[in-house]
This record gives structure tokens, sequence and C-alpha cells, in this order.
């Protein structure tokens, strides 16, 4: 018996331990993860790879950080079940824990589509330090000149950049028409596109992969790809980086009510009492779309799980809500996409866009009745963080919008009642 | 905790909270070293803005509820529950930028040739931040404040 048992160790798990801790200093916790190595920074597994990272860099916890909270984490444990009326976590190894609060944070699993030839010595998934360490160790062991990494979303670019510093050859496989578009508009795409391209990346898009070939002298050795328009990409390595799936498996035939993720309320619980959900198995709010989803974000995830480990503690905390928000630092050319950066034309809706061809820097805000309600920024991001908060704080900037993609924007352009409200000045 | 406050009517925004954060935070603490000879060049983490007739400068708030610590990828930028400093630790740090996506005072400055984050510490180890200690019209004052 315990009084709050997590599932799963990583951002949103990480963040109940901490916020139950603030306001119950007692209440045993349990927290059960798979991996071997809890506390560690998920986005920087492609910095493992390429070797910017070891594993001691990527801990974003102290080795003490479960002893100081008190808490009890079953590394390398799984869960197999759960039984929502008795209250208990089943373990794969037989033992049976009974919660009085639930909180599941599994995360999601990578998105393997279907591929004729997916069993093929030398396929990689990319979420995880395992996936890290085990595609490490695979370039180094067939001494890996070539991959073809399919999604040219966030994680596809990240394992990108991260092989080329390795020095292999990579192509980038995408089905849409242009790289991160979940993030970016065809403008920026094509930006971001051609310094990657300088780089040595070669980018297959509007196609996906239909099969992956073997070597001529090892026929489960991955020796190239076929896309679906027929070219053949010869390389030694492929990972599937299309995006990630809640891993809703527990809750699956039971009553806790799932839509593509766990279905949660503002306190992030579900429709069963005592069980909460948090991180990218969960679909939480988000205050720009005014409704719930998916959102897979790590600091997204850190917020989430604070806010259920209040409420697990018995602390009424609401979640005020996230929205789709990305901050990229790959081929020296950084980006910030933010809320509705790449919207449908909508005339209730107003585009302000700045460029500078020149020097790659493009500049968007996308405004709804006076507020701002998405932005992207390339190579120009320092002070994004200042027109981020007027999105949150909905404040309006009718008065002020054209001040607001200058080269100098700043604290100083917004009025000073604004100011003064910001304790920037007195 | 004691933080740094701008003044913005006394403020001439003459920049030179810029060129003493610089220097304080170089590795010679020299003048003319840090600006012309020291590698990696060691940068203000201190803003000087000019909106005429406006000005003032901006550093690090320490915020109570800092979001820049929430959305740290790597655990680099931390709450010290003792001092409500927050740090940065730089070794830590991905310079993945998500910290400067979220301050809403834009006061993260980004490192591009260490490619990591560079913020105010107040100077620890001084009396005063040299930000402070170097306005010529006592624009900038360190006191205490309400979290």
């Amino acid at each position: 018996m315990a009084k709050y048992v997590i599932v799963g160790a990583s951002a949103a798990g990480i963040a109940a331990v901490e916020s139950i801790r603030k306001v119950d200093p007692v209440g045993e916790i349990v927290v059960i993860t798979e991996e071997t190595c809890a506390h560690y920074s998920r986005p920087m597994i492609s910095d493992l790879v390429s070797g910017k990272a070891d594993t001691q860099k990527m801990k974003c916890k102290t080795d003490s950080f479960w002893k100081e909270n008190n808490a009890e984490a079953r590394l390398g444990k799984k869960v197999v079940s759960l039984n929502i009326t008795d209250k208990t976590v089943n373990l794969e190894d037989g033992e049976k824990i009974v919660y009085e609060k639930l909180l599941l944070a599994t995360g999601g699993k990578p998105f393997v589509p279907k591929m004729e030839g997916q069993e093929k010595d030398g396929v990689f998934t990319f979420t995880t330090i395992t996936d890290a360490q085990r595609l490490a160790s695979k370039i180094n062991s067939i001494n890996a000149k070539s991959a073809v990494v399919i999604g040219a979303g966030l994680i596809g670019i990240s394992v990108t950049e991260a092989l080329v510093k390795r020095g292999l050859k990579v192509t980038v496989v995408e089905l849409q028409e242009k790289i991160l578009s979940l993030l970016l508009d065809a403008k920026a795409s094509d930006i971001v596109e051609a310094v990657i391209r300088k780089a040595g990346v070669n980018f297959a898009t509007g196609q996906s992969v239909q099969k992956i070939v073997g070597r001529p002298e090892n026929e489960v050795a991955v020796g190239g790809v076929i896309l679906t328009k027929g070219d053949q990409v010869q390389c030694d390595l492929v990972i599937v980086a299309i995006g990630v799936i809640p891993r809703t498996e527990l809750v699956v035939g039971t009553t806790v009510k799932i839509n593509r993720g766990i279905v949660v309320d503002n306190f992030m619980q579900t429709n069963v009492p005592d069980v909460y959900a948090s991180g990218d198995v969960a679909e939480a709010f988000d205050f720009i779309l005014n409704q719930n989803r998916l959102l897979p974000l790590w600091p997204l995830a850190v917020l989430e799980g604070r806010i259920a480990g209040y409420n697990m503690a018995g602390t009424k905390t609401t979640y005020a809500g996230g929205t789709n928000m990305s901050s990229l630092k790959y081929f020296g050319i950084p980006i910030v996409s933010i809320g509705l950066a790449n919207p449908k034309d909508e005339p209730t809706l107003e585009v302000l866009v700045k460029q500078d061809p020149e020097h790659n820097v493009y500049k968007k805000l996308v405004l709804k009745n006076n507020v701002i309600v998405g932005m992207t920024f390339v190579n120009c991001i320092e002070r994004v963080g200042i027109l981020f908060n007027l999105m949150k704080k909905q404040v309006n900037v009718k008065k002020f919008k054209q001040e607001l993609l200058r080269d100098d924007f700043g604290l100083a352009v917004l009025p000073v009642s604004l100011q003064r409200k910001m304790s920037v000045v007195q | 905790m004691k933080k740094i406050i701008a003044k913005q009517e006394a403020c001439m925004g003459c920049g030179l909270c810029e060129v003493y954060c610089t220097v304080q935070h170089s590795k010679s603490k020299d003048i003319v070293k840090a600006y012309n000879s020291e590698h990696p060049k060691p940068i203000s983490r201190i803003r000087r803005e000019v909106n005429k007739p406006v000005s003032f400068a901006i550093q690090c708030r320490h915020c109570e509820d800092a979001p820049c610590v929430t959305a740290c990828l790597s655990g680099a930028m931390q709450k010290d529950g003792k001092t409500g400093e927050v740090t940065h630790n730089k070794d830590k740090c991905m310079g993945c930028w998500t910290c400067v996506m979220v301050c809403p005072y834009g006061a993260l400055i980004m490192d591009k040739e260490g490619k990591v984050v560079a913020k105010c510490d107040l100077c620890q180890g001084i009396a005063e931040p040299a930000c402070v200690a170097n306005c010529p019209n006592q624009a900038l004052v360190f006191k205490e404040v309400k979290a």
C-alpha cells in the first residue's frame, strides 16, 4: 500500500514527486519505471549520439533526487495491468501495489508504420536513452557512413544533426511537402531546409519509405530504402522518427476514458476518481485552441505533472493550459514556434511578417482581435519570450503592434503601464 | 530576496552597466583584455533598452515561479530554495534556447559562441552587482523586495 503511485519517471513523474513533497512531506511515494536510468533529459538524447553529452550530463536531476524527496524509485520494473476497482497496479514480476492516488505518466512510444523490411538489423526508433545508446554503438560497430531518417519533425531533425556531426551522409524522408510542417509555414520551412541542405543533408519530401532493403552480402542488415516514388537510397541505418503515440495500453479496457490520449480535466484527473494522468500520455488543455489535445512536449509535461501532484496531495490547483511551443537549436539556426504559427487562411486572423533573407531571418506574428495567438521566429529569437508572455496574458496589442517586429524590440517599446505591471521598472 | 531594480527616470541609457557586467564576467576582469583579447568573448548579462525618451536596463528577475526553470530541458536552470536566486549551470546547458522562448523579460542572453545561455548571477562573491555599483546615475538599485 502506497499513498501515491506514479507510473513513469520522466518529466511529468518527476515534477509530480516534487509538488507532492511541497504539500505532503511524509505520504509514501512509489515511482515505477521500465527504464533503468530515470531522471534523464529525453531531449538530450541526440547530444548523446553526437558525443556532445554523456550520460552524466544528461541527468536532469541529481542521483540523490529520489532519496532527497523520500520517494521510492522502482527502476527497470514494468507495470503490466491496473485494477481500478481494487486500486492496484500489477507488476510484471508479480508484485501488486495498492494505491490511494495514481498518476499515469507513461509518456509516448514511437509510431512505426508497417514497412517491408522494418525488422532488419539497423532500423532504429529514437525516443529513449537506450535508443540513443544502441544507435551510437551501432554507428561505431559497423562504421556507418550513411543513414535515412524517416520524418522531418522535431525528433527527425535533431537526430539528423547528431548523425551529421558523426560524419554520416543523411537523407531525410518526409511525407509532407515541407519539413517541420507542424511548426513552420512554407516560407520559414524553406529557409531552414536550405540551411540544413548546406550541411550536406538530402531531403526527399512528399513521399515515404515503401521498403527497407538488405545488403547484397547480408540480407538481414540494412542496405538501403526504396521510396514511394520509386527512388532507391543506399544507407547503413534507418531511423524512424515520425512521431510518438500515447502509451495508453494500461487503461485500455478499464473505465478510464481515452480519446487519442487519456482524457483529463483541468486538475489533471481522469474520469475515474484518484486516477490522474500527465505528460505525453494525456490530453491536456491548449489555451490557444481552447480545447484539450495531445501536446507531447517536455516543458508542458513538467507543468502538468506538477499540477497532478498538487491535486493528488490535496491542494486543489488548476492547470492554466499550454500550447504548442518549440524551440530548436539545430544546424546553427535557432527557431521558435508557438501556438497558431501556421494557420489556414482565416478572415479573423491578422498576420504580420518581417523578413531578412540575407541573414535567414524570418519573423511572423499571428493576431486574433489584436491578441497574439501564434508566432514563428527564425534565426532571431532573443526576446521572443516577451511576446510569448503577451500571448499568455492575452494583452491587447492594438496600439503598439507595429513595434512588435522591430529589430530592437524589447520591453522598452511596451506601454509604461505594462512595464510597471511587470515590475521591470519603478 | 535582494533584487536589482531599474529606475527608468534616472536611466540615461549610457550602457555602462553592460560594460561593467561584461568585465565582471570576463576571466581577466580587465576592461581592455575583456573586450579585445579574451576567448571565449565575455558577454553582458544585462541589456540596455532604449526607446527614446524611455530607457532602462534589464536582467534576470529571479522570478519566484520561474518559467525558465520549469521549461529547462536539461536541468541546467534551477531555483535556489535558500537564496531565491535562479541559477544556471553552464556545463549542464544543452543550448536548446527553451528558456529564451519562455522568459517574459527577454532576460536570457544567447552566448552564440559557447552555444549556451548566459544570465545574471547577481555577481556572486562581491557586495553589490557590478551594474549597480557602476551606474553613474544610480538608475539601478540593489534592494530587498518581496519575492
